[in-house]
């Protein structure tokens, strides 16, 4: 593939030979440039706070930019969820591969945590040199209890769906017992929870009418 | 033994158990970090936490902070590659071929099996910040004062509430000594 070709507008469905993998169905804009992609992320990566990302990548990307439709915004969530890693780098990876392949990905990526990561390395480096300040000490105290409000108030919002049904409540607490009391490792947890939550929910065949998106 | 290398090796670890995203791995990132290295104490924990929770952008970018706490900036670049380098790949491959997999049941059976571990995992993650973080009244009032936001109020920037948090802790905390490290 030659990026710097200028795309041919009308032309742009006549070379698909040289293409490796692009589902035929998928309509990816053809012409968006790397230095868009990265000020999309960038825009987002520094407006976006408290793991609410999903909803400003879904305003910006489907809304605004109209890279992705709604279908396909969220079969590029569901992977991200699917896959380790946070949800935000991981829509940028994906989302900047289907734009642009990896440079696309990787400006992509850089945007979105540029802001975040500077000005948390800015903070870090000041805590660090002022790690007796009295004053500094008495606000992060007030953070971290604000941040444990913030921490249930999302994983009840994400959680409270499955609250009414007693398999997801056994898997949630089996993991939280593990986890919390026993601590065990994350490792073994994810291998033995895991594929037994896999196995519950396994296809089934009456299994038609039951279907909720599961993305939150 | 070489610290920027076992920093590289916790967080690459740590990230490809990142399933389910930030929150879920954080119990097992404060295991490595405090009990296992002792790279940090309870307290510098939370407060590193908290200074992921008021910049934008993912929580979880405070792994630069832990790796800088360790070998300065070096340190801190360790931190960020491991943490983002290896979930970053599999994310990059796997979407590639995530397609092919289209109508397959099992998929959905992967997401609804790992939807409630996810949730536990998260919750886990906040008992383990709370054990060090809810210590006294004033921070339970604080923390119930943002869950309350957060939960009801959907149009509020939580990164406000947090900011608020520290705010309250500056005005009412800062002659009592809380959050000093001991002598």
């Amino acid at each position: 593939m030659s990026p710097s070709l200028p795309p041919a507008p009308g032309a742009a469905h006549a070379a698909d030979a040289p293409v490796a993998e692009a589902p035929a169905a998928y309509a990816v804009p053809q012409d968006v440039r790397l230095w868009d992609i990265f000020v999309t992320f960038l825009f987002i990566g520094a407006i976006s706070f408290g793991g609410g990302v999903v909803a400003y990548l879904r305003a910006s990307l489907v809304l605004k930019k109209g890279w992705l439709d709604e279908e396909h915004f969220l079969s590029a969530l569901e992977i991200a969820q699917a896959l380790p890693g946070l949800n935000a780098t991981n829509m940028s990876i994906i989302v900047g591969d289907r734009l642009r392949g990896i440079a696309g990905a990787i400006v992509a990526f850089t945007g979105m945590t540029l802001p975040g990561g500077s000005m948390v390395l800015a903070l870090g480096v000041a805590y660090a040199a002022n790690a007796h300040n009295p004053y500094v000490n008495a606000a992060l105290v007030g953070v971290g209890a604000a941040a444990v409000g913030m921490l249930s108030a999302v994983t009840l919002q994400i959680g409270h769906k499955q609250l009414g049904q007693m398999l997801n409540v056994a898997i949630i607490a089996a993991t939280v017992l593990m986890v919390s009391f026993l601590h065990i490792s994350l490792v073994w947890v994810l291998l033995t929870v895991g594929p037994v939550a896999v196995f519950l929910f396994r296809p089934r065949k009456d299994d038609a009418g039951t279907g909720e998106g599961e993305t939150s | 033994m070489n610290e920027n290398l076992s920093v590289l090796g916790v967080f690459s670890l740590l990230s490809i158990l990142a399933v389910g995203g930030g929150a879920a791995v954080l119990p097992e990132t404060k295991a490595l970090v405090v009990e296992t290295h002792h790279w940090l104490n309870d307290d510098q924990f939370r407060d590193i936490y908290g200074l992921g929770q008021v910049v934008p952008g993912p929580n979880m970018l405070m792994v630069i902070v832990i790796g800088y706490h360790v070998t300065g900036f070096l340190g801190a670049l360790m931190a960020f590659v491991g943490f983002f380098l290896p979930a970053g790949a599999i994310s990059w491959a796997a979407s590639r071929v995530w397609d092919h997999f289209e109508g397959s049941p099992w998929r959905r059976s992967l997401q609804q099996g790992l939807a409630p571990l996810v949730v536990g995992l998260m919750a886990s993650g906040t008992i383990s910040i709370a054990r060090t973080a809810i210590d006294g009244r004033l921070t339970i009032i604080i923390a119930f004062a943002v869950f309350a936001g957060v939960y009801c109020v959907k149009k509020i920037n939580p990164a406000l509430l947090v900011l608020g948090g520290g705010l309250v802790g500056l005005a009412l905390l800062s002659g009592t000594g809380a959050g000093m490290p001991p002598p």
